[in-house]
């Protein structure tokens, strides 16, 4: 009884402050959640309509990586590979069958099925062996896959990628609705026309997704894939097939990350190795999962805006920088603001080491050991 | 069947596979071609397997699988471009010992970067998270964003030229195959530095000591061994062997950007995989192995280069899923 006692006070006072972190957390990312509803609305001109789009997109993106890296202890860096997978497969078939739903369906189908045998070839060869190995085979197959894309330029337009037209239905010169005098309807002062529309086709597709994913990691599956990532033996001597279960959940991963390409391809209008397949793409995505917090969903909706707003912003504050210290030596480069990757890794650095668990995770008290 | 594998293991085992490769290639490649491409997909072997075997033993003893390491290659190759081009005098000179010279000078100043940088990367940024796979992947990720930066912003992002020594310029005739001077020189240096590698692992206390702590690093600790110590001297040998490997490379390819290190740790990578983890012999054969198969594809099929050298993953992978020498298994 002296020991429960005793234990009760020291115990509630971080109990407590992780109930205020996760308020805290959930309050956030509820705006952020509400702010990309009412995006259209909210910030109608068209650079924060691309940045609204972009987070929506990598949402589904590094929530995917998530249920990887932060939920099953899998480091693989193949994950743009299935993203420019569904990209460029969208891609291809808009530029071949013309814009239509059809073509969509078919080119992200095509996309799709592509990454899932991939993802199932490349887990069932290599997942039974160390994570490191695992990373090194991911890392070579992602490369291989980059190299095709730009040789392969009778298909994939090389490194310049591919133009494209989408279904009219989301040309801005499509009136959703109209009144009387066959105006098309204005919202707030916005008018509903097919670029709002493909905002929110691009939106709930995204929703739809996270919600599948927040789905998966509280079904008995997503215990399992924790368990296997706190003890592998323990949960082979259980009785679960480590090697099918990280299979397959490589290939849910895959197959969502082809997906939000898919979301990329129709939003941009263009496909090409810098917006869908590059060795950058990969290294936002860790940096954002990292950020956000390895191994929580909602760390991912955190991380992903932190990241895009750095990018737009962190830049101008570095230009400004560079421009204060202009007559030191080396330091007016080290401040320039195509340079703010630098800093961002050294950031990156500081907070694997100091908070493992990211932004989401040390609020919510999920860090301690 | 048996006594076939019986025999074969006899002649060589797995070291055979170069040799069959070589062969094979031999009846649809012209002999002359063939002769010039083995030449050359060898000293790419080699340069390759300076960068790998660093990466590998580093593994093999620390169980550290340093994402970093391109870093070094990147640094190598640019701090030796930067030698060169200071010692530019020499370098383009008439006196063949001054061209060596200015090499020497310029592999050295890279090596002993490297050396001092390993120092640096163990010290700092790998001790705090050793057995922790996942954060180390993480953590020297983001020291490998970081160094590239660096070198983004020391000699910018424009392609830089690399001069190259005077005498190693043009080629050497055998017969009526022509044969690039440089590519010899790297086929020897590599040489080298695996029979000195192979001699130190084999015949010394300390390579006695390394090879103990591949195998069983408690047991080394628990006999009153200063493993610690041992980690850094091999981080820092590791190392320097990539920016050696960088240094050589800046000098075959002749002009030499930041993404240099990062397309190479792809092929470093494969090699490691295809020769197993932790050996040095394994590192030597798989690196030989990509070297060839990148030249031969190269002519044959061009488009295929570096997608050939996955397939020969994939199917080693298959075939032996820890590499073909493995000194620790996964």
């Amino acid at each position: 009884m002296t020991d429960v006692a005793a234990d009760t006070p020291v115990q509630s006072a971080p109990a407590s402050a992780a109930r205020t972190g996760r308020m805290i957390v959930y309050a956030i990312v509820g705006l952020i959640g509400l702010a990309l509803l009412f995006a259209p609305f909210l910030f109608p001109d068209v650079r924060s309509q691309e940045v609204a789009a972009r987070i929506c997109i990598f949402i589904v993106l590094v929530a995917s990586y998530d249920l990887l890296i932060g939920y099953t202890g899998i480091v693989s860096f193949a994950h743009t590979m299935f993203f420019g997978l569904g990209a460029y497969g969208t891609a291809i078939a808009l530029k071949a069958m013309g814009p239509g739903f059809d073509a969509i369906l078919l080119g992200g189908a095509a996309g799709i099925a592509v990454a899932f045998v991939l993802a199932v070839l490349i887990g069932l060869l290599s997942l039974r062996v160390k994570a490191i190995f695992f990373a090194m085979v991911t890392l070579a197959a992602a490369s291989v896959m980059l190299v095709l894309a730009s040789q392969l330029s009778d298909i994939t337009g090389g490194e310049d990628g591919i133009l494209y037209e989408i279904p009219r239905f989301f040309s801005p010169a499509t009136r959703l609705l109209t009144d009387a005098d066959g105006k098309v309807v204005r919202l707030f002062g916005v008018a509903l026309n097919g670029k709002v529309a493909l905002y929110y086709f691009v939106f709930v597709v995204s929703a739809l997704l996270f919600a599948l994913m927040l789905r998966i990691v509280a079904s008995p599956l997503g215990t399992v894939l924790e368990a296997i990532r706190e003890n592998e033996m323990r949960a082979e001597a259980i009785g679960y097939r480590v090697v099918a279960y990280r299979t397959a959940i490589f290939c849910i991963a895959a197959v969502i990350a082809a997906i939000a390409g898919i979301l990329r391809a129709v939003w941009l209008k263009y496909t090409g190795p810098e917006v869908a397949l590059s060795f950058a793409i990969m290294i936002d995505i860790l940096l954002m999962v990292v950020i956000g917090g390895m191994g929580t969903m909602i760390g991912s909706v955190i991380g992903v805006v932190v990241m895009s707003l750095a990018q737009f912003y962190l830049k101008d504050v570095m230009q400004f920088a560079a421009e204060a210290t202009s007559g030191l030596p080396l330091v007016p480069d080290l401040l320039n603001a195509d340079r703010w990757l630098l800093w961002l890794g050294l950031l990156f650095i500081l907070l694997v080491y100091f908070f493992p668990a990211g932004i989401a995770g040390t609020l919510m008290g999920k860090g301690r050991r | 069947m048996d006594r076939l594998s019986a025999t074969l293991d006899r002649l060589g085992g797995v070291y055979l596979l170069p040799v069959a490769i070589g062969l094979l290639t031999l009846v649809v490649i012209p002999t002359s071609t063939w002769f010039t491409l083995t030449v050359a997909g060898l000293a790419m072997g080699m340069m390759i397997f300076l960068m790998a075997s660093g990466l590998s033993l580093i593994f093999g003893l620390m169980d550290v699988l340093n994402f970093g390491h391109s870093a070094f290659v990147s640094f190598g190759a640019f701090i030796a471009a930067a030698v060169l081009a200071a010692l530019a005098g020499w370098v383009g000179g008439d006196s063949p010992a001054l061209n060596i010279v200015a090499l020497l000078a310029a592999i050295a100043a890279a090596t002993a970067f490297g050396a001092a940088a390993g120092w640096f990367f163990e010290r700092v940024i790998v001790r705090p998270v050793y057995r922790d796979h996942l954060r180390q992947i993480l953590v020297t990720i983001g020291a490998l964003i970081v160094a590239e930066q660096l070198i983004l912003s020391i000699w910018g992002g424009v392609p830089i030229a690399v001069p190259r020594p005077r005498v190693l310029e043009g080629s050497i005739l055998f017969g009526n195959v022509a044969v690039e001077s440089y590519r010899i020189f790297a086929f020897a240096l590599g040489v080298a530095v695996y029979v000195a590698m192979h001699l130190v692992l084999n015949r010394t206390r300390i390579g006695l000591l390394i090879r103990a702590g591949v195998e069983n690093r408690e047991m080394v600790e628990a006999l009153g061994f200063r493993i610690e110590r041992l980690f850094i001297a091999v981080f820092m040998a590791g190392s320097a062997l990539a920016a050696m490997g960088g240094a050589m490379w800046a000098g075959y390819q002749g002009l030499i950007t930041p993404a240099l290190g990062s397309e190479m740790i792809v092929l470093v990578f494969i090699v490691v995989i295809i020769g197993g983890l932790g050996s040095i012999e394994g590192s030597l054969l798989g690196a030989i192995m990509v070297g060839l198969v990148a030249n031969y594809v190269a002519f044959l099929m061009p488009k295929m280069a570096l997608a050939s050298n996955m397939l020969l993953m994939m199917a080693i992978l298959l075939w032996r899923p820890y590499g073909l020498r493995p000194a620790v298994r996964g």
